[in-house]
C-alpha cells in the first residue's frame, strides 16, 4: 500500500508539473475577443521555430489590443500525441483560430480539424491544407533568406570553407540549408559547404560538437538552424567564427559574431487568415512567407563589422529574389 | 574521399571531440556505478542532471562564479540522490517506476524554473580550456588530451579513482557486499541502509555535475531538457561497462568516438546519409551489449529492496 501511495502522489506531483505550459481560458460567444490558441514543438523563447510564431501574436495582440485578442498556448508539444489532445482540447474551448505549428502535427490535424466544421484551424509548415475546407496551411520560403546567407558567408569566407549545422534532413531545414548552399555557391563556385545533420532538433550537446569538428576541418563561417543551434553558437562566439542564423534573431546569443539572422514574420499571413476567419471563412488557403512579401526579413547586426561590398552583394540577391531575377532552385 | 578520413587533422579531432563528449557520460555513469554496485537502480540520472544543469547554469548567470554554480549543482544532485533513496531504500518503492518518476520530476521542474527565472536562452562564461603546462605542448597528444577545461579531467580523474575505491578500499569492499548479498553483510555489521543511502547520494551528486559539465563548461548555455538522454544513455553505460568503472570508462569512450566519427563522416562529406550516420553510435552499442551479454554478472540484489529478516 505505501508504495502504491508514493507511486501515486510522484505521478500527481509530475502531472500538476507538466500541467504548468498553457493558459487555458474559458467562455466563448460572438462578442468578445478573436481567441487565438497555438500548440508548439518547443519552447516559445527557443530563440527559432516557436518563438518566431509566438512572437508574431504578441505582435497581433499589441496592434488589436489586449481585450480583442486573446492568446493561449501549449509549447514543448514534441510529442505529437499530447499537442493532439491539446489541440482537440482548444477546439472544444471554442476557440476561433488553433494554429498547429508542427508539420508532424498534420495527421492529427486530418483526424481532428473534420470534428470542428466551425472551428478555423492552421497549420505549417505545410503547403497544402490536405482538402480540408477548415484548415489553412502555412510555410516559409526558408530557402530565400538561406541564399542570402550563404552569399554572405561565401562572401566573408578566406578559408573557402563553410560549416553547417542541421537537424534532420526534412522540410523547413533542409529548404534552408540547400538555399544557403545555393548562394554560396553562386558567389564562390568553388567553396566547400560542409553540412552536418545531427539527427536531432534538441541534442545541444552534439550541435556544439558538430560546430567544433566544422571548425577544425577549417570553417571560417557557421550557420545553423533549429533549436539546438544554441550550442553551435556557443562555439562560434567562442572561437570567434561568424554566425549566420534563420528563425529568429540570434544576435542576442552572441553579440560579437552574428553577422545577420533570417526572421520570420508569420504576421503577414495570420493577418490575412484572421481575417477571412473573422469574415467566416475557415480555411482553403494555403500561404508562403517569403522576401517578396515581407515575411521573411534579413536583419543584420549592426554590432558586427559587416563590409560593406558583402552588404551590397547581400541586398543584391534579396532584390534579385524579390523581382525574380534570381530564382532559389530547391525543394520544390 | 575515404584517405581524408586518415587525416592528421581528422584523427586528432576525432580522439579530442570523444574525449570532450564522454565527460557528462562519465559523471553520470561513474555515479550509477556506485549506486547500482551497492544494489540500487536509478533510472533518474536523467531528471537529476537537469536539475543539476539548471541549479549551475543560473547560479553563474546570477553571481557569475562558477565555482558556486558547481557547488549548488553538488547540492541540488546530492538532495535529489538524497530523495531517490528514501523512496528506494526507505519505502522500497519498485525502482523503474520510482526513476521514472524522478527523471519527470526533473524534466518539469528544470523547465519550469528555467521559464520563470531567466525565460529565455542566454549564454553565460564557462570554465574555460584549461591547458596542461608542459603536457599540452606534446605534438598531437597535447592536442587530444591535455587541452580540455577542468571538468573534463576531472571525469577522467573520477573514473580511476571509483576504480580504485571498488578494488583497493573497504568502503568499495562493503558497497560491493551489499549490492551481492546484502543479509550477509547486514550480519558482518555493514549498514545496508546507510550504504545505499551513500551510494545513491553520491550517484545524485555526481549527476548534478554531469549536467553542470553540459551547462557551465561544455556548452554554457540552458535549455528546455538539455541533457537530451544522456542520462538514460549513462544508465546503460553501466551494463555496457559491467559494473566496473574502467570498462564503463571504455564504454563511454567507444560510444562517445563513434559519435564524432559520425559528425566527421558527414563534415567530409562521405556518400552516407546523414540519418544512417547518426545511428552508428547506438547500433555500436547495441552490437557490443549482445557480443558481451552473459559475461559479467549484474550485482544479485540488484533492485530488490532489503529488508532484515526474523
Amino acid at each position: 500500500m505505501k508504495k502504491i501511495f508514493v507511486l501515486l502522489s510522484l505521478l500527481l506531483a509530475v502531472a500538476i508539473l507538466t500541467a504548468c505550459g498553457g493558459t487555458g481560458a474559458g467562455g466563448s460567444g460572438q462578442e468578445g475577443p478573436f481567441r487565438v490558441a497555438v500548440v508548439m514543438p518547443s519552447a516559445i523563447n527557443d530563440l527559432a521555430f516557436s518563438q518566431s510564431m509566438y512572437d508574431a501574436l504578441v505582435k497581433i495582440q499589441k496592434e488589436m489590443g489586449e481585450e480583442n485578442f486573446e492568446i493561449a498556448y501549449s509549447d514543448n508539444l514534441f510529442v505529437v500525441d499530447d499537442a493532439a489532445s491539446a489541440i482537440r482540447d482548444y477546439a472544444s474551448q471554442g476557440f476561433d483560430l488553433i494554429i498547429a505549428h508542427g508539420s508532424q502535427y498534420g495527421a492529427s490535424l486530418q483526424e481532428i480539424a473534420p470534428d470542428f466544421p466551425e472551428t478555423s484551424f492552421a497549420w505549417g509548415t505545410a503547403g497544402d491544407t490536405m482538402g480540408l475546407p477548415n484548415v489553412f496551411a502555412y510555410e516559409a520560403l526558408s530557402q530565400e533568406g538561406g541564399y542570402v546567407n550563404g552569399v554572405m558567408a561565401a562572401a566573408l569566407s578566406q578559408s573557402n570553407t563553410i560549416g553547417v549545422v542541421g537537424p534532420i534532413e526534412v522540410g523547413d531545414a533542409k529548404l534552408y540549408v540547400d538555399g544557403f548552399k545555393a548562394g554560396a555557391k553562386a558567389t564562390k563556385p568553388d567553396i566547400q559547404v560542409n553540412v552536418n545533420y545531427i539527427g536531432s532538433f534538441s541534442d545541444v550537446a552534439l550541435a556544439s560538437e558538430a560546430a567544433q569538428t566544422h571548425a577544425e576541418a577549417g570553417a571560417d563561417a557557421l550557420t545553423g538552424t533549429a533549436q539546438m543551434v544554441v550550442g553551435a553558437i556557443g562555439v562560434a562566439e567562442e572561437r570567434g567564427i561568424p554566425w549566420f542564423g534563420t528563425q529568429a534573431n540570434q544576435t542576442t546569443l552572441a553579440p560579437s559574431v552574428v553577422v545577420a539572422c533570417q526572421v520570420y514574420d508569420w504576421t503577414v499571413l495570420l493577418d490575412q487568415i484572421i481575417d477571412l476567419v473573422k469574415k467566416g471563412t475557415y480555411g482553403g488557403n494555403a500561404y508562403a512567407v517569403t522576401l517578396e512579401n515581407g515575411g521573411l526579413l534579413i536583419e543584420y547586426n549592426d554590432g558586427y563589422n559587416l563590409p560593406a561590398d558583402v552588404k551590397a552583394l547581400a541586398e543584391e540577391a534579396i532584390k534579385g529574389i524579390k523581382d525574380g531575377s534570381i530564382t532559389v532552385n530547391v525543394g520544390q | 574521399m575515404l584517405e581524408d578520413l586518415f587525416s592528421a587533422t581528422v584523427l586528432i579531432g576525432i580522439l579530442a571531440s570523444g574525449i570532450r563528449l564522454a565527460t557528462p557520460y562519465l559523471y553520470a555513469a561513474i555515479g550509477e556505478t556506485f549506486g547500482q554496485r551497492s544494489g540500487v537502480l536509478n533510472l533518474g540520472v536523467e531528471g537529476i542532471m537537469l536539475m543539476g544543469a539548471f541549479s549551475g547554469f543560473y547560479t553563474v548567470f546570477r553571481t557569475e562564479n562558477l565555482w558556486l554554480g558547481l557547488i549548488s549543482a553538488i547540492i541540488v544532485g546530492g538532495l535529489m540522490g538524497l530523495a531517490t533513496a528514501y523512496v528506494s531504500v526507505t519505502l522500497q518503492a519498485e525502482q523503474g517506476i520510482s526513476g521514472i518518476g524522478v527523471f519527470l520530476f526533473g524534466l518539469g521542474m528544470s523547465d519550469l524554473l528555467f521559464q520563470k527565472l531567466i525565460n529565455n536562452v542566454v549564454t553565460i562564461r564557462g570554465f574555460p580550456d584549461l591547458p596542461i603546462p608542459i603536457l599540452s605542448k606534446i605534438p598531437v597528444l597535447g592536442e587530444i588530451f591535455f587541452n580540455h577545461n577542468f571538468l573534463v579531467y576531472g571525469a577522467y580523474l573520477l573514473a580511476v579513482l571509483a576504480w580504485f575505491i571498488f578494488n583497493k578500499t573497504t568502503i568499495g569492499l562493503s558497497i560491493m557486499a551489499v549490492g551481492e548479498n546484502p543479509a550477509a553483510a547486514d550480519t558482518l555489521g555493514v549498514s545496508v541502509t546507510a550504504v545505499r543511502y551513500f551510494t545513491v547520494t553520491l550517484g545524485g551528486v555526481l549527476s548534478g555535475v554531469a549536467g553542470a559539465s553540459l551547462s557551465i563548461a561544455l556548452l554554457n548555455v540552458f535549455q528546455q531538457n538539455l541533457t537530451n538522454g544522456i542520462g538514460f544513455i549513462a544508465v546503460a553505460l553501466v551494463y555496457f561497462g559491467g559494473w566496473r568503472p574502467l570498462w564503463v570508462l571504455a564504454g563511454s569512450l567507444l560510444f562517445s568516438m563513434v559519435n564524432s566519427l559520425q559528425i566527421w563522416v558527414q563534415v567530409i562529406g562521405l556518400p552516407i546519409r546523414s540519418d544512417v550516420a547518426v545511428m552508428l553510435p547506438y547500433i555500436l552499442t547495441i552490437v557490443v551489449l549482445v557480443l558481451t551479454a552473459g559475461r559479467v554478472r549484474a550485482p544479485s540484489a540488484l533492485t530488490k529492496p532489503y529488508e532484515r529478516s526474523g
